[in-house]
């Protein structure tokens, strides 16, 4: 079945391991497991995240992907026409995203032992040399800026769970970014960062960036691109917006001065449309009460209100409040 | 302009913290207290605090019902939901809340039955759905909360649903204030002024039970309080009407929220509540019994009433003249915390060995806790 929906050479060959030209420049590596629930949501499916997701992660340090292998775990039970789509599904996002798909593997389990279907790719990709993306360089007042509106595929799994009771029209934003950021990086601005936004959305890749390389950053509520239906959504339920995960969007740190072309760059690529400027890079801030320890960093948003606080990295699951 | 807009413009947030500020200065310390989860969440999501001048503060008080059920209560949820046949419905804040034992989700692993739901009204499907299994609805929660509950459980007079009951572990914020403060057990203590200036009233138990159930606050013990609604402008707004009070010496009771809250509440959803449940004494986590601040199904309900329907499976209940201490949380500041007597920052292990990921007490648990809210937005803000 696989073969049939992502056909390759590779794969044909009847063996075990890929052997796969070596493309110059360095080697780009990486892999994630999905477990998504449900497995078919609108504006995706598992498969088409497994790709996307790898593909992304691959494309934002710098790589352009070429490479995927496919594991899947299957619960027995799970019906043929499901897996049927979600092969067909990844082979389409495969396409779309440029990569192959060289190898795999597929097991089953017992029923009771598995939620239907889980996957784990991995991506192979290749980076020019002397490509930086680390965010070695960033400096005070570098522009942050986002590829597209914020917290689509949370809204669209949590609204897609039963339990919750209530229809949108939204549609989950998984989609492959290596075309995207092939235009950003081509513009000519001098990108610092990137990082694709997942889980934990803007607020947990923003304090991954602050941890990372020590900096401050300051970002504005009033600036983030959200469709209104997410926003809406997200006040009824008191989940905080920039913690909402995502699955094809882009943060760019860009120096200051390339913001405009950067942002033109990504607005003439159909997956960054409503990409936005949405905060800087700040001085370190001056902390009152319980201040950290000197060196260490901080995340923080301007409220639509026009006061301060500080954004912390997203902890676990969230729920609907109670009352 | 959308209304939540509108309530949330930067211009009129900014003209009325100036206004706080100004009407607030020579009043010496004032401190005023909520009472709501969702007002101190509100607090933090605005930055509220940080418009402040230095000599104003919001206290958070016992705002989270989650918080403050009791072990015994929990307990017993935990007993029925390992009960074979039987699976207990909650909302996902009591899920994680830690108990001698462990949790409720720790308790799957020895095989307890739990379904996360959303509302009363999804645990009576799920009876529905399922006639062989014995569905117990863990009813947490304030007025707010408890008003949909009876309506669900007086509709269950038309069409029976026996396979279906209610743990009620709802809670009365009115009377737990009025306890509270005969008690002198809100805000800090030892100082010879009083040690809360007001009351910022919440505004959804409010919509249900009426502004005028919280006028006793300002009549018996003096203290100015307003009904506020949860956009910041409503906060500021309440903050400014309570400084107003303070300066001309007046206690009185406002309604900041008059867009949601009438004088008399919503009579239909009272009356439903009178019909359903009686007034009982309840236990607080923490805190003690305080007496007149739980609610219990009527002998009426009795069918639906999971204390009485499993009593004989129940571990023995506690009642207020128990000398049996307490379970101890040993080493939480919860307790502290929701009379307002310690802030979370103030607890060696907030955001170290207690956080939402490997919570030591409830009030890190719910989303509503003051806690997990000052650990979500990164501490006092």
């Amino acid at each position: 079945m696989a073969r049939a929906a992502f056909p390759s050479p590779y794969l044909d060959s009847g063996l075990d391991s890929a052997i796969l030209p070596a493309e110059g420049g360095r080697i780009v590596f990486t892999t994630d497991s999905f477990v998504v629930r449900p497995l078919f949501f609108p504006g995706g499916d598992i498969g088409r995240l497994a790709v996307c997701g790898t593909v992304n992660d691959l494309a934002v340090a710098g790589a352009r992907p070429r490479f995927l292998s496919c594991s899947l775990i299957l619960e027995e039970g799970l019906p043929l026409d499901d897996l049927g789509r979600v092969l067909e599904s990844m082979g389409k996002a495969a396409a779309e995203a440029g990569v192959e798909i060289v190898t795999g593997d597929t097991k089953a389990v017992e029923k009771g032992r598995g939620d239907g279907l889980y996957i784990n790719t991995a991506g192979l990709g290749f980076a020019p040399e002397g490509l930086d993306l680390s965010g070695s360089g960033i400096e005070e007042g570098d522009a942050l800026l986002v590829s597209g509106t914020l917290g689509d595929h949370a809204m669209t799994i949590l609204s897609s769970r039963e339990e919750l009771g209530f229809r949108s029209s939204l549609k989950s934003d998984c989609a492959p970014l290596g075309g995207l950021v092939g235009e950003l990086l081509g513009s000519g601005a001098r990108v610092r960062f990137l990082r694709d936004l997942t889980r934990g959305g803007l607020a947990a890749a923003l304090n991954e960036l602050a941890d990372l390389r020590g900096v401050s950053l300051e970002i504005e509520e009033e600036a983030l691109p959200v469709k209104e239906e997410v926003r809406a959504l997200s006040e009824i339920l008191g989940i905080d917006l920039p913690s909402m995960a995502n699955e094809g969007k882009l943060l760019a740190v860009v120096r200051s001065e390339d913001a405009d072309l950067a942002l033109a760059a990504m607005r003439a690529h159909a997956y960054g449309k409503d990409a936005a400027l949405v905060g800087r890079v700040a001085a370190p801030p001056a902390f009152g009460k319980a201040a950290p320890p000197p060196g260490s960093a901080r995340v923080r948003i301007k409220t639509l209100a026009g006061s301060l606080r500080i954004l912390p990295r997203p902890s676990g699951e969230k729920l609907p409040r109670i009352c | 302009m959308p209304a939540h807009e509108a309530f949330r413009r930067k211009d009129l947030v900014a003209s009325l913290a100036d206004s706080v500020a100004r009407e607030a200065e020579g009043l010496g310390e004032l401190k005023f207290m909520h009472v709501c989860g969702t007002h101190e969440r509100s607090v933090n999501a605005f930055g509220l605090r940080s418009l402040l001048p230095p000599n104003l503060k919001i206290v958070a008080g016992p705002g989270c019902p989650v918080c403050v059920c009791p072990v015994p209560e929990l307990l017993a949820a935990r007993s029925l939901a390992l009960r074979p046949g039987a699976t207990l419905a909650s909302f996902g804040d009591m899920l994680g809340v830690p108990m001698p034992g462990g949790s409720l989700l720790e308790a799957r692993r020895e095989g307890a039955s739990l379904r996360l739901v959303y509302s009363a009204a999804d645990a009576l499907a799920l009876a529905r759905a399922d006639r062989g299994r014995e569905i117990i609805f863990l009813s947490v929660g304030f007025e707010t909360t408890t008003a949909p509950t009876a309506a669900l459980l007086a509709s269950l007079e038309r069409e029976a649903v026996p396979n279906f009951s209610v743990l009620s572990a709802n809670r009365l914020v009115p009377e737990a204030l009025r306890v509270l403060l005969e008690g002198r057990r809100l805000g800090p203590e030892g100082s010879a002024a009083p040690p809360i200036d007001g009351l910022i009233l919440p505004g959804h138990v409010a919509a249900i039970v009426g502004s005028e159930a919280f006028r006793f606050l300002a009549r018996d013990f003096g203290l100015p309080c307003v009904v506020a609604g949860f956009e910041p402008v409503d906060l500021l707004e309440a903050l400014r009407d309570l400084i107003a009070q303070k300066r001309g010496g007046r206690a009185e009771l406002g309604n900041g929220y008059s867009r949601a809250v009438r004088p008399e509440g919503n009579l239909k959803a009272k009356a439903l509540m009178a019909k359903v449940y009686e007034v009982r004494d309840a236990e607080w986590r923490g805190l003690g019994f305080l007496p007149g601040t739980g609610l219990a199904l009527r002998p009426e309900f009795a069918a639906y009433d999971a204390s009485s329907k499993y009593r004989d499976a129940l571990p023995r209940g506690r009642g207020a003249e128990d000398r049996e201490p307490a379970v101890e949380d040993s080493g939480c500041l919860c307790s502290s915390v929701i009379l307002g007597r310690a802030e979370p920052e103030d607890c060696p292990r907030f955001g170290s060995s207690c956080a939402p990921g490997d919570p030591f007490g409830p009030c890190m648990v719910s989303e509503e806790g003051t806690c997990r809210i000052r650990f979500d937005f990164g501490g006092a803000a």
